[in-house]
């Protein structure tokens, strides 16, 4: 982010970060088993780093907890994604970068499903084809450049 | 005299041309201690020195220069003189003659009797004959030595040179590149701005030849031998820089221009140094370049996605600011810093209307800093900003742009060191008193708990500030918090309730004890009123108490808890009991730094509850009724109320105190307790039968007698021991044998060495043993408690006879019946008690007694490991992850090698508490790894990775962090391991507890970034 370069969107509306989730005595509790539910995903997305603001997705409203969708029993997981702006080019790095957190954070029974909203992109059809390509993620991922941005956005930011 | 010129001819023979080096050294010594003079050296020297060789001339001056080295102090004014004539015509000649002529001149710079004229002499010759940036490093290095020396001693001299010393110098650096010549270079630059030398018409040199280097990009090599880091670099170039204003016309394009760039530290550097200009500069030479320097920095602070670059703006702002508000005021021009606080809000100011967007955070920062630089400054800002955030607040009505607005105030409201008004100034927000006050009121009564928690800070932050709550208000805001407290269940929002009003009390007592107190006294004796009001009044009840006259009113509501709660009334539960407890401690805290609060609870509060104490466990004794102020737990909390009161009495009141107590203790003397209805004969130190009985009171004992100062003595203290030692060695009940024990222990550690305390130590070392020896007694566990305890208190002063006590407990480490208990008592041994042998306390407690006792023990330990049956070293292991987790961080690193083995037994041992105390001692150790560590990688990931799936929550939560930690060792260490801990990790990924998914989740994702482009 040079000092020459202009932002596409340089002032994006922010939203508030919910708060941690609250433990409860179940948490702790050993013979309890906790299911995997829509919270759960939602904080593995919530903090991933947008690729050009200091901001998180969520403080962005690029993703929601309402967005998430999990059914533990059947290993399903589908995600929605929303662009700050229609012509946003981040679109694709975005999506990619909330698939490898996915991919990384859950076991591999899941199947992951990320898209973006629908209708609030303007090539939102080419962007959910390559999302779902399961061989177009991992060819990105070889690309050195790419996995250098999607890890960057996954990457606790250091202060 | 002839065999000494035959020596030391001989001795420059063999150096000169037997190229022998140590005879330079013996030379030397030679001329130190009066054996030969230097005109005989020279004169020894002669054929040398006058040699057709260039390479024997060499030698020759070598020497010389070597021998002056080490005796330049002993020189005459006429020798010195002869001497740098001669170095000064050796400049001339052959170019491997240099170096040692240089060196030689290095030396006689350092001569106190330099002649004068002579530092012009040298400097001329240098600058004349020498290029310097052909030489090599070192002697490069002693160039600039020779500066800086002569500029330490011939200043004048120096001075008379004028523009030629600059330009001499700019010649000599000019294309520099050895670090640590640069930081000479550097030092000599620094000398020339800061000490007043004319730079003439060379400014622009001197400051291309020094500015060609920022911002400075160095990376020390790889062994990093000469320990030069890039910060000293920068900090000394910025010092150069920045330390005259002659330099602004070029630095501050320069710094424009460097904004630009892409490297973040040259940002930073960049920012950095302009907000060191603002130190030295006048608005005069910045006027020229504000709009430029304002458009950078505001550029950097709203683009950028690092923190550092933004408080490096916000610094530079704030510094330019500051800088500005210095100036004089002229009639005739305008006020520079209005003009420029113009720009700055122009740009800024209408962020502040879109509160739901990005900006509107840089921009208040930035408007924040310009306003925190002076009180003119915020004069400025404050005029122009806090009526437009107060009308948009108004105007708008969701919460979160409230919450947004609100917060933004706030940074305005808080004054900086800077911008505090003047005595006798008002505050900047004296003319929007009324308007923020009533914002805030209303943001009070919001439903939103963010927008609330802000309006408490920024009323802590008007009640700060003079003049900006009046009685009123002040009125006003604790009924709000009052309400609040009453009201709210919000967790984030009572604590920060709580908070202010402890803030807030502190400045306003009246207000607190008329509105608030009375109101909440009720609610916490009410039979309606739910725990959790209860606890939020209790809390806010001591964090209001900070003022005598406030603790007048507090403290006997908080007793009354505790009276209501033993006749039975009001229903309170332990929990309340205990917390009011809690809340009584807290205020006692304040006994420190006041003595009348002090006296008010010796005098009023704990008679009141030694007494209800007593009425308690007397009236369970005789009735068999249990009242709440039996309870062990309510006990335990009562015990931190006596001994922080008694820890903070002074001399007299503190010996008054022993000796109610103890008579009280001894004599069953109830004389000073209120409420005067106990029976004459009672005797609390006899050991009894029923649990609830007088004798666990032996706790508010030890509370008062174990905290008193040292110097205070206990009165019949042999008498007190004895009762002591039998209550412990005969009590059945652990509450009470193990307070007795650790009052004796108390009593013990502050006792005077001498006869008397080892007649104590004696007797009860005997019943120790004989009670241990008796394998069938009942009483063994009671015995070992009062060893424990003995143990800590002469271990902590250490006292000689605390190595046969703690020998004795390494002992017992394989007693069948009580080697588990001993393994959990190591760990009360290395760790601080709460309640007793603390310095809090005053007990005797010496530094570093831990790494003491570990330095001493912990050989025994591991042998007595390795010794062990297979079913006992897990005792041995348990008491060694005791110790070690107690030790310092820097203990540990350095005893890690040795321990690492049996570490790594402990974390294969099949006991979770051992695993689970070994993974907490790990995982500091393994921020920061030791070599040793590094040998044992392997071993420890096996380990690691198993535990990640054992039956146990916390084993493996603590097992996850560890691999965690482990992730950020040195790439090259740990990459070998990456694909076998993804894959090992991702089976926790599916655990059926979500606690230990979070771990394995954050571990994962940072094993995978570890060497992964854009990782780590």
């Amino acid at each position: 982010m040079s000092g020459g370069t202009r932002l596409e969107n340089a002032n994006p509306l922010i939203f508030q970060r919910s708060g941690e989730r609250l433990l409860t005595a179940t948490d702790e509790d050993e013979d309890v088993a906790d299911p995997i539910d829509d919270r759960e995903i939602f904080d593995l997305i919530r903090s991933i780093n947008d690729p050009e603001h200091p901001l998180s997705l969520e403080e962005l409203n690029v993703v929601e907890q309402m967005r998430v969708n999990v059914k533990d029993e059947e290993s399903t997981v589908s995600v929605e994604f929303t662009p700050t702006i229609p012509h946003c080019s981040m679109a694709t790095l975005i999506g990619l970068s909330i698939k490898v957190k996915l991919l990384r954070s859950l076991p591999d029974r899941f199947k992951i499903d990320v898209h973006i909203t629908p209708g609030t992109h303007a090539s939102e059809d080419a962007v959910n084809k390559q999302l779902a390509d399961k061989e177009r993620v991992a060819a990105a991922l070889e690309n050195s450049q790419l996995l250098e941005v999607v890890n960057q956005c996954l990457s606790t930011r250091t202060i | 005299m002839a065999a000494d010129n035959s020596v030391l001819l001989g001795l420059v023979e063999e150096f000169v041309s037997g190229q022998v080096d140590s005879k330079a050294a013996e030379t030397a010594t030679g001329v130190k201690t009066g054996q030969f003079t230097v005109l005989q050296l020279v004169e020894a020297l002669g054929l040398s020195l006058t040699s057709s060789q260039p390479q024997t001339r060499g030698r020759g001056v070598q020497l010389l220069s070597q021998v002056l080295q080490e005796c330049y102090s002993s020189l005459s004014e006429r020798e010195v003189e002869v001497l740098i004539a001669f170095y000064e015509n050796r400049l001339k000649d052959h170019y491997v003659i240099t170096p040692h002529v240089l060196k030689g001149l290095k030396a006689l710079t350092k001569c106190s009797v330099l002649p004068p004229g002579s530092a012009v002499s040298i400097l001329k010759s240098i600058f004349q004959d020498v290029h310097v940036q052909s030489l090599m490093v070192v002697d490069r290095s002693c160039v600039y030595n020779i500066l800086i020396s002569l500029m330490e001693s011939r200043e004048e001299e120096l001075k008379g040179l004028g523009a030629d010393f600059i330009f001499g110098f700019v010649q000599s650096v000019d294309g520099e590149r050895d670090p640590r010549n640069l930081l000479l270079a550097f030092q000599v630059a620094r000398n020339i701005i800061h000490r007043g030398y004319d730079l003439g018409k060379f400014v622009e040199e001197l400051f291309e030849v020094t500015s060609c280097y920022f911002p400075i990009d160095f990376s020390p090599p790889p062994n990093d031998p000469h320990g030069i880091t890039q910060e000293e670099l920068v900090l000394s170039l910025r010092a150069v820089l920045t330390g005259t204003s002659q330099f602004a016309e070029f630095l501050l394009p320069l710094i424009i221009e460097k904004l630009d760039s892409d490297v973040q530290s040259s940002k930073v550097d960049s920012l950095q140094t302009l907000a060191a200009c603002g130190l030295t500069y006048s608005h005069k030479e910045l006027a020229e370049f504000l709009p430029g320097l304002w458009s950078s920095v505001r550029r950097e602070v709203f683009q950028t996605a690092s923190e550092k670059v933004e408080s490096a703006g916000l610094s530079a702002l704030s510094a330019l600011v500051s800088c500005l508000s210095r100036s004089v005021l002229n009639s005739d021009s305008e006020d520079v810093l209005q003009v420029f606080l113009n720009l700055v809000l122009k740009d800024c100011q209408h962020h502040l209307c879109e509160p739901d967007l990005k900006l509107v955070w840089p921009s208040a920062k930035l408007l924040q800093a310009a306003a925190g630089a002076s009180y003119r400054a915020s004069l400025i800002v404050s005029a122009a900003v806090i009526p437009a955030l107060l009308e948009q607040y108004n105007n708008r009505t969701q919460c979160a742009q409230r919450r947004t607005l609100l917060e933004v105030l706030q940074g305005f409201v808080q004054p900086t060191a800077l911008s505090r008004p003047a005595d006798g100034e008002d505050s900047v927000l004296v003319a929007f008193q009324q308007s923020l006050c009533s914002v805030v009121f209303s943001a009070l009564t919001e439903s939103s708990a963010g927008l609330q928690v802000t309006a408490t800070r920024v009323i802590t932050a008007l009640g700060q500030q003079p003049g900006l709550l009046a009685q009123t208000d002040v009125e006003k805001a604790v009924d709000h918090l009052t309400r609040l407290i009453l009201e709210e269940d919000d967790s984030q929002v009572s604590s920060a309730v709580v908070e202010c009003s402890g803030s807030l009390a502190r400045l306003h007592p009246k207000g607190f004890i008329s509105r608030m107190i009375p109101p909440l006294k009720e609610q916490i004796l009410s039979d309606e009123s739910s725990a959790a009001v209860r606890q939020r009044c209790v809390t806010a009840l001591a964090s209001v108490s900070s003022q005598l006259s406030v603790v007048q009113e507090s403290a006997p509501a908080l007793l009354q808890v505790l009276a209501s709660a033993h006749t039975g009334s009001c229903g309170f539960s332990v929990e309340e009991v205990t917390a009011a407890c809690v809340s009584l401690q807290r205020i006692a805290l304040h006994a420190r730094d006041s003595e009348e609060i002090g006296r008010f609870f010796q005098d009023i509060i704990i008679p009141r509850l030694l007494g209800l104490c007593l009425q308690a466990a007397l009236q369970s004794r005789d009735s068999g009724r249990c009242s709440p102020l039996t309870d062990e737990a309510v006990l335990s909390a009562v015990v931190p109320v006596i001994s922080t009161t008694c820890a903070a009495l002074r001399s007299e009141s503190a010996s008054r105190m022993a000796t109610q107590t103890v008579s009280l203790f001894l004599d069953g003397d109830v004389s000073f307790l209120p409420e005067n209805a106990f029976p004459s004969k009672i005797q609390l130190l006899q050991s009894q039968t029923e649990s609830r009985g007088p004798s666990q009171l032996v706790c508010l004992l030890m509370a008062c007698v174990c905290s008193l100062p040292c110097s205070v003595e206990i009165p019949e203290v042999d008498r007190l021991l004895v009762q002591l030692e039998d209550l412990s060695c005969t009590c059945p009940h652990l509450f009470s044998y193990t307070f007795a024990a650790k009052c004796f222990a108390g009593l013990v550690n502050k006792r005077p060495a001498g006869e008397a305390l080892d007649a104590v130590l004696q007797r009860v070392m005997k019943r120790i043993g004989m009670e241990l020896e008796n394998v069938s007694s009942a009483q063994r566990t009671q015995a070992f408690t009062l060893l424990l305890w003995v143990a800590k208190a002469l271990l902590l002063r250490y006292h000689p006879l605390s190595t046969a006590l703690t020998d004795k407990l390494f002992a017992l480490l394989s007693d069948p019946a009580l080697g588990c208990q001993v393994a959990d008592g190591f760990g009360v041994l290395m760790s601080d008690s709460p309640d007793v042998l603390n310095r809090d306390c005053h007990a005797d407690v010496r530094i570093m007694y831990r790494q003491r006792f570990f330095a001493e023990n912990s050989t025994k330990l591991v042998q007595g490991f390795n010794s062990a049956e297979q079913e006992k070293k897990s005792c041995y292991l348990k008491a060694l992850s005791h110790i070690v987790s107690n030790l310092p961080r820097q203990v540990q690193l350095t005893e890690l090698p040795a321990l690492l083995p049996l570490l790594l037994e402990a974390l294969s041992c099949a006991d979770q508490a051992v695993q689970l105390s070994t993974l907490s001692c790990l995982q500091p150790v393994l921020m920061e790894p030791p070599p040793a560590l590094r040998n044992q990688l392997e071993a420890l990931f096996s380990r690691l990775l198993a535990l990640t799936t054992s039956p146990a929550m916390k084993v493996r939560i603590a097992s996850l962090q560890c691999v965690h930690a482990l992730s950020r060792l040195p790439e090259h260490l740990v990459l070998p391991f990456r694909a076998r801990v993804l894959k090992a990790l991702a089976v926790p990924l599916d655990d059926k507890k979500r606690l230990v998914r979070k771990e394995a989740v954050v571990a994962r994702g940072e094993w995978f970034l570890l060497g992964s482009p854009g990782g780590r």
